[in-house]
């Protein structure tokens, strides 16, 4: 391998953590390849946040910065990203399986003819090599894959990756020329509506779900009550969902969003498979339920055994005490 | 007005991967295999534009000689004709979506949905692949849509909220749950889904550039310890997760 390219997706300038989970891991997997790592950020006013990256070991970052690319365009961005990896002359691309990435990633393989491991758990190299993990049936099992194309491009799940900082290293930034005609711009971001300021449940470290124990959507302010005390995100599960007490995007499950935050604690949710598949990575799992035998405690590393709706309560005002000192 | 989708077989949710002999694929005695759940999305979002604007609707899938199922099941929604690009060979995205660009290449749609993901190697790429391939704009993750002539509006979701995408026809279209309720099949779509030809095709590439290694299954958790019942146990609980977990 020559070079690795990575791809930090910012919105607003600001990069989010897994836009440095990204940086972190692309330089760790170029010092073990024994080749350069060089980031390239798009949007306008990006130049400004491109020296965030030196923490994470960034020495050069390539900078797509122009008014033209404030909102995200799939098809402007990803011509940028392809663009700048043929110039670089680099033959990996990483970047995070976001919901921008995720976007971008498909477009730049059909563009380098380079085959894509998506929303991968683990890489490792071997002799050269790269080696990635990725979960299929939404982490009912997982696969271990190789590209063979000359560029290979990886996407990483959010949250997986830690991020390493490195100390004293600058980045430089370097302007990459932007040619872009209106064709370019075939599909345009116009607005962003923000639902809420709360984290999505992919993003958080702290995951709190609710299911049918709790009886209506009326008690779900419980969930959120505890997530809120936790710092953590509310997420639901599908009987809830489909249920219409809460809406498809807090979903965690297959057909849904899979998640492995280090705490998840599971209210009222039975763990039918498709739950389970969601959410069994979290690193530790706290269940409440008043079934004993439902198949949640099988995956739970602790478990309460009674009413979620007299438990949570109860666990939200003792964490609020022990956080409080 | 041409209007395209694009489905794919999947196992049921409810499948138990047990892994198969190659090492590499599931094994597949005992499991179901139904449309991929969110590929039922956009053939609603296909009839839903039919009905509204009039037009001609095909169904595309690549697979084995059992993914006529789901052009069936599209069929017996309301789908006019469909396409197999019979494969025995397991072919990645990228294979896929080379072999249903050639073929769109030809039918030359107005527009062309996809799910935004399959549920079986959840890549989410097949869709914006071929959106490429063909040099088309493209919405993903789309759950609401409004066509007025050729300017496509719609909602994507995304981490925290949502996108105001525009884009202009032709264009691909990839559907997130919320977008619509698929419709049932009526008892007389499902007769006419079984006696309408399908027509088959050859792959035209198959050259695949993700090669499987293996597959494994994730480590079995040990069984956690049920601290206690009711509001009694929660104290204990609040000092494990500090003391013990360490993840508060």
């Amino acid at each position: 391998m020559s070079k690795v390219l990575v791809f930090v997706d910012s919105r607003d300038n600001k990069i989010k953590n897994s836009g440095f989970e990204a940086a972190s891991k692309a330089v760790n997997i170029a010092s073990e390849l024994g080749c350069e790592t060089e980031a390239l950020l798009i949007g306008s006013g990006v130049s400004s946040i491109a020296g965030s990256l030196g923490a994470y070991g960034i020495k050069k970052a390539l900078v797509a910065d122009d008014p033209k690319l404030e909102k995200y365009s799939t098809t402007a961005y990803s011509k940028i990203l392809a663009d700048a990896c043929r110039s670089a002359g680099a033959d990996v691309i990483i970047l995070s399986a976001t919901s921008m990435g995720k976007d971008i990633s498909p477009r730049v393989s059909a563009k380098l003819e380079a085959g894509l491991a998506a929303d991968c758990t683990e890489i490792r190299t071997e002799g050269g090599n790269i080696y990635a993990k990725r979960p299929v049936y939404a982490g009912k099992a997982f696969i271990e894959v190789k590209i063979n194309s000359a560029v290979k491009i990886f996407s990483l799940r959010p949250n997986v990756f830690k991020p390493v900082t490195i100390d004293g290293v600058t980045t430089a930034a370097e302007n990459v020329s932007v040619e872009l005609t209106d064709a370019d711009f075939s599909s345009q971001v116009k607005e962003i509506v923000v639902s809420n300021e709360k984290l999505d449940v992919t993003e958080a470290n702290i995951v709190v779900s609710g299911g049918r124990g709790l009886k209506g959507p009326e008690n779900f302010h419980l969930v959120e009550e505890l997530a809120k005390v936790l710092g953590g995100s509310a997420g639901a599960s599908r009987a809830i969902v489909d249920a219409g007490w809460r809406p498809h995007s807090e979903q965690v499950g297959q057909t849904g969003k899979t998640v492995s935050p280090s705490l998840y604690i599971a209210v009222g949710i039975s763990g039918a498979i498709q739950h389970l598949a969601g959410m069994s990575s979290s690193k530790c799992i706290v269940a409440i339920n008043k079934d004993k035998d439902a198949p949640i405690f099988q995956v739970a590393d602790y478990g309460i055994v009674g009413d979620a709706l007299e438990i949570v309560p109860a666990l939200t005002e003792e964490f609020k005490k022990v956080l409080s000192n | 007005m041409k209007i395209a989708v694009c489905v794919s077989q999947v196992p049921d949710t409810t499948t138990k991967v047990k892994i198969g002999a190659d090492g590499k694929t599931i094994d597949p005695s005992g499991v179901t295999y139904i449309i991929n759940p969110y590929d039922e999305l956009a053939v609603e979002a296909a009839l839903q534009l039919k009905e509204k604007q009039g037009g001609e609707t095909i169904v595309l899938t690549a697979g084995r000689d059992s993914s006529k199922e789901v052009i069936k099941k599209s069929y017996a929604m309301g789908i006019e004709k469909g396409i197999l690009i019979k494969s025995d060979i397991e072919m990645d995205s990228y294979a896929v979506a080379r072999n249903l660009a050639d073929v769109l290449k030809e039918i030359n749609p107005d527009i062309i949905f996809f799910g935004k993901q399959s549920i079986d190697y959840d890549d989410s790429q097949v869709g914006l692949l071929v959106a490429e391939m063909l040099g088309l704009p493209s919405i993903n993750v789309v759950v609401s849509l409004n066509i007025e002539g050729s300017k496509v509006t719609a909602e994507r979701e995304i981490e925290g909220g949502k996108e105001v995408v525009e884009a202009t026809l032709p264009a691909v279209i990839c559907a997130q749950r919320g977008l619509n309720s698929p419709r049932y099949p009526n008892l007389k779509g499902i007769m006419q889904a079984k006696s309408k030809p399908i027509e088959e095709r050859q792959p035209s590439y198959t050259e695949n550039k993700i090669e499987i290694l293996n597959m494994t299954l994730p480590k079995a958790k040990s069984k956690g310890k049920i601290v206690g019942t009711d509001v009694a146990a929660v104290g204990e609980l609040v000092k494990l997760l500090r003391e013990e977990a360490k993840v508060i």
